[in-house]
């Protein structure tokens, strides 16, 4: 028992970076990632290692900072979720030309279901695109102990290396052991060489090859090889799999007896695949069964697909997560074995999620609706892309990318001479993230938006990190903190007021301003501020709570309960009215200003 | 490293021996899967968690997993959790020994994890239609918390519903791999210095336990 910890897969990934002597550690928050930069921290200040450990403004500040401590010759970790790769995919291609000296991880983490994304990517297709090597990590157990053959990996080759968990290994907890933290005690010593460094094109082709002779030698490596799990079980059929797929499929075939008569493999390593291990499965099977997730990136890596079962070849399915039950439907099928008939009802569809009783963002979505009755409201990336519930959210794209399409929709109904009222909303942490390129686009264009950023000072859906204008960092230290007002009239904005959304009348009056004024002139700015409610260090202390109640002029209209969505305000039909959940009501005295019927107010004993 | 999965001899015991300590410290034999199923907000994910702490002291391996993100923001919410020797971190269909079940309303999208034979611990008035058939504990506990200003702590009086000993022939007395003593211990080193939510957890615990509430001093 002694030293086995009950761990996140993030934590044991943090405990494996911590462990293995990595001196700079970076990230921007992001489902299924988030845990692993607040545990590096935690850890950095339990055992004392001398580290910087930082969120970043966006992953790709984040990747920019641990790969120059990297090319200083130190070991460093850069961590995100697949779609935060996209916005570092421009350093992350060209550091794979330049390569590395101290040992580069970069923890990409997948969401296949998705659970909390965009999209389903496959980061190892982005790492093969890049031509980089990447380790699928089945467990948080196993996600600990590749952590220091990942970076051996990175510096035998000069290369960096990605670890792609997903979330199932994220999310997943165990027993872990944990090993003694060695910091290298490395100075950084960055060795000038522009040829390298700071390559023109004419040295990229040469970087280029040497990037294929890397790969070429990678693809032999022995530690990283497949490894074979129950030797000595030879047939016609072969089962290859990697992540937790492979962990789902070990207890699979297990359970059914599987492991006598089918040869078993785990894929460490998914790209660059080993040749030889392509060659001796082709040789010695007739039919190869891959599981992975979340597209056949192995499978695509055999040269004969005419042996390979797969997602390529329609036996695995291509979207979705990739369950424990649908690798048993299909292991069973594959090994032609009946399997016991266990009638499972379906499932029902669950409760969709909502912003938090007393959330300020749903006093701001109910302003927006009323000052642009008509508008278009594109929307952004965080708590606040739950307005879509309350009708206040019509466009959800990416990172920033609320502020880039409103402009977008008011250039496109102004060509045709029409007008529309627009109205983006975005949180602070997305504003920092990738809000400042667009509006300073919208301010050169003249797009006449309004832009509602969202300001709880804090990232709030991934757990309450820290943003550029809290002035505390990863380790909770004292920063400079960067004024989001001051920013927002930098970019050359020249309407910016700040209100906050629980004090509803003033701020509906705002924003009816705020839209008026975009309306005749150019970009207005609102910064509706109000602490997050599950922040536990919250910037200011909401207001003291109201006991409120609902009047006999409740008619039972719900018109509370659809527009304004709020889980503390509940319909019983038996009386045909509405209450509130004691349990649940914050008491922000918002849905006062909700009702048509007036029927809601302060509690008269309060 | 997860690789060879270690073979059980024969069918695998199903069942844990019980309340009371089964297998000892090495946990010989101990398997069970349990299912935590609520909403965001409340707790679903810390009940998993000390779930998996009792298996841990006791020297049993553990694997859960959990739903993090846009879902805690009172979406629905899930916890698996396997005490012995497994390697994957999901429970399928059909398969879970215990559902504890902290919200009613689960039982039709959950109730499909339990195995024939499973039991189940509700919050509920009374049992669950998705659950007939099943063999259940029920408590109210949303309504026993709000009796005694424990409001926030209705996932440890489910959570003390479901450690309860249970008569013999009662279709639930297999009960839970670890015992309510094993839970308080973990409740007392995770709260350690918060005295008040301390008190107000292990007095959530023992009122579904005791499922009575305590004459008031």
């Amino acid at each position: 028992m002694a030293g086995r910890l009950l761990l996140l897969g993030n934590e044991a990934i943090a405990r494996g970076l911590v462990e293995a002597g990595c001196a700079v550690a970076t990230s921007y928050p992001g489902t299924p990632a988030s845990e692993i930069l607040s545990a590096v921290a935690r850890w950095k200040a339990e055992s004392g290692a001398p580290m910087h450990v930082a969120w970043s403004v966006n992953e790709k500040v984040a990747f920019e900072t641990a790969y120059a401590a990297s090319i200083a010759g130190l070991r460093a970790a850069v961590s995100m979720k697949q779609v935060g790769l996209n916005v570092a995919s421009d350093p992350f291609f060209s550091a794979a030309y330049l390569g590395v000296s101290g040992g580069f991880l970069v923890v990409s983490a997948d969401d296949p279901g998705p659970h909390s994304s965009q999209t389903e990517q496959d980061s190892r297709r982005m790492a093969a695109m890049a031509k980089v090597p990447v380790l699928d990590p089945v467990s948080p157990r196993d996600a600990r102990e590749l952590v220091a053959p990942a970076f051996a990996l990175s510096e035998a080759f000069g290369i960096p290396v990605m670890l792609r968990p997903t979330t199932r290994v994220c999310h997943a907890s165990q027993d872990v052991p944990l090993g003694k933290v060695r910091p290298l005690g490395r100075r950084a010593d960055f060795r000038k060489d522009p040829a390298r460094w700071a390559a023109t094109p004419v040295h990229r082709s040469r970087l280029h090859k040497e990037l294929l002779e890397k790969l070429a030698g990678i693809a032999s490596y022995e530690p990283t090889a497949p490894r074979r799990i129950n030797p000595g079980v030879s047939g016609p059929r072969a089962v290859v799999a990697s992540g937790v797929a492979f962990a789902h499929a070990a207890e699979v075939l297990d359970e059914m007896g599987l492991l006598e008569t089918l040869a078993f493999y785990r894929v460490v390593q998914p790209y660059p695949l080993h040749p030889a291990f392509v060659d001796r499965l082709l040789a010695e099977h007739a039919e190869i069964l891959v599981l992975e997730e979340t597209t056949g990136v192995i499978e695509s890596q055999f040269r004969d697909r005419g042996k390979v079962r797969g997602k390529e070849s329609g036996a695995v399915p291509e979207a979705g997560e990739l369950l424990p039950e649908t690798i048993e439907g299909i292991v069973a099928r594959f090994a032609r074995k009946k399997r016991p008939a266990v009638r499972v009802p379906k499932e029902a569809p669950g409760r969709r999620p909502t912003l938090c009783p007393g959330c300020p963002h749903r006093a701001s979505f109910m302003a927006i609706r009323k000052a642009a009755p008509k508008g278009i409201y594109p929307g952004d990336i965080g708590c606040y892309t739950l307005g879509t519930n309350m009708g206040a959210v019509d466009t959800v794209l990416c990172m920033g990318a609320s502020i880039g399409q409103a402009a977008g929709f008011y250039h496109a109904y102004r060509q045709a001479g029409q007008a529309v009222d627009i109205v983006a909303t975005i949180g602070d942490s997305t504003f920092f993230h990738a809000g400042v390129p667009p509006l300073v686009d919208a301010v050169v264009q003249g797009a006449r938006i309004a832009v509602v950023i969202l300001d709880n000072r804090t990232t709030a859906m991934t757990g309450n990190q820290p943003t550029p204008q809290s002035g505390r960092g990863a380790l909770g230290e004292a920063t400079a903190a960067v004024d989001i007002e001051a920013l927002v009239r930098g970019c050359g904005v020249t309407y910016c007021r700040v209100g906050r959304p629980t004090r509803f009348p003033e701020f509906l009056a705002l924003m009816k301003e705020a839209v008026a004024y975009a309306r005749e002139n150019g970009p207005a700015v609102v910064i509706a501020r109000d602490p997050c409610l599950v922040d536990r260090a919250p910037f200011e202390k909401p207001a003291a709570p109201r006991r409120m109640t609902v009047s006999d002029a409740c008619d039972g209209c719900r018109y509370c309960i659809n527009q304004f969505e709020c889980p503390a305000l509940v319909y019983d039909a038996g009386d045909n009215r509405v209450h509130h959940d004691v349990l649940l009501c914050s008491g922000c005295g918002v849905c006062a200003h909700v009702c048509p019927k007036k029927a809601i107010g302060e509690a008269a004993d309060a | 490293m997860p690789d060879r999965p270690r073979r059980a001899k024969g069918p695998a015991p199903r069942r844990p021996g019980g309340g009371s300590a089964p297998g000892g410290p090495a946990g010989g034999g101990v398997r069970q899967q349990i299912i935590v199923s609520g909403v965001g907000g409340q707790g679903v994910l810390f009940i998993g968690r000390l779930l998996a702490e009792a298996a841990i002291a006791r020297g049993l391996p553990v694997l859960a997993s959990e739903t993090h993100g846009m879902a805690q923001r009172g979406g629905t919410v899930i916890a698996h959790l396997k005490v012995g020797p497994f390697s994957s971190p999901l429970v399928r269909p059909g398969q879970a020994d215990v559902l504890i079940l902290l919200k009613e309303e689960n039982a039709a999208s959950h109730g499909r994890y339990l195995r024939p034979g499973g039991w189940a611990a509700v919050n509920a008035p009374s049992a669950p239609e998705a659950l007939a058939g099943t063999a259940s504990r029920i408590i109210d506990a949303d309504a026993l918390a709000r009796e005694t200003g424990l409001g926030k702590a209705v996932n440890l009086v489910v959570l003390g519903r479901a450690l309860a000993g249970a008569p013999a022939g009662d279709r639930t007395a297999a009960g839970l791999f670890c015992t309510p003593d094993e839970i308080r211990g973990i409740l007392r080193s995770r709260l350690a210095r918060q005295d008040k939510l301390l008190d107000a957890s292990l007095a959530a615990l023992d009122l579904g336990i005791t499922q009575t509430i305590p004459a008031r001093h």
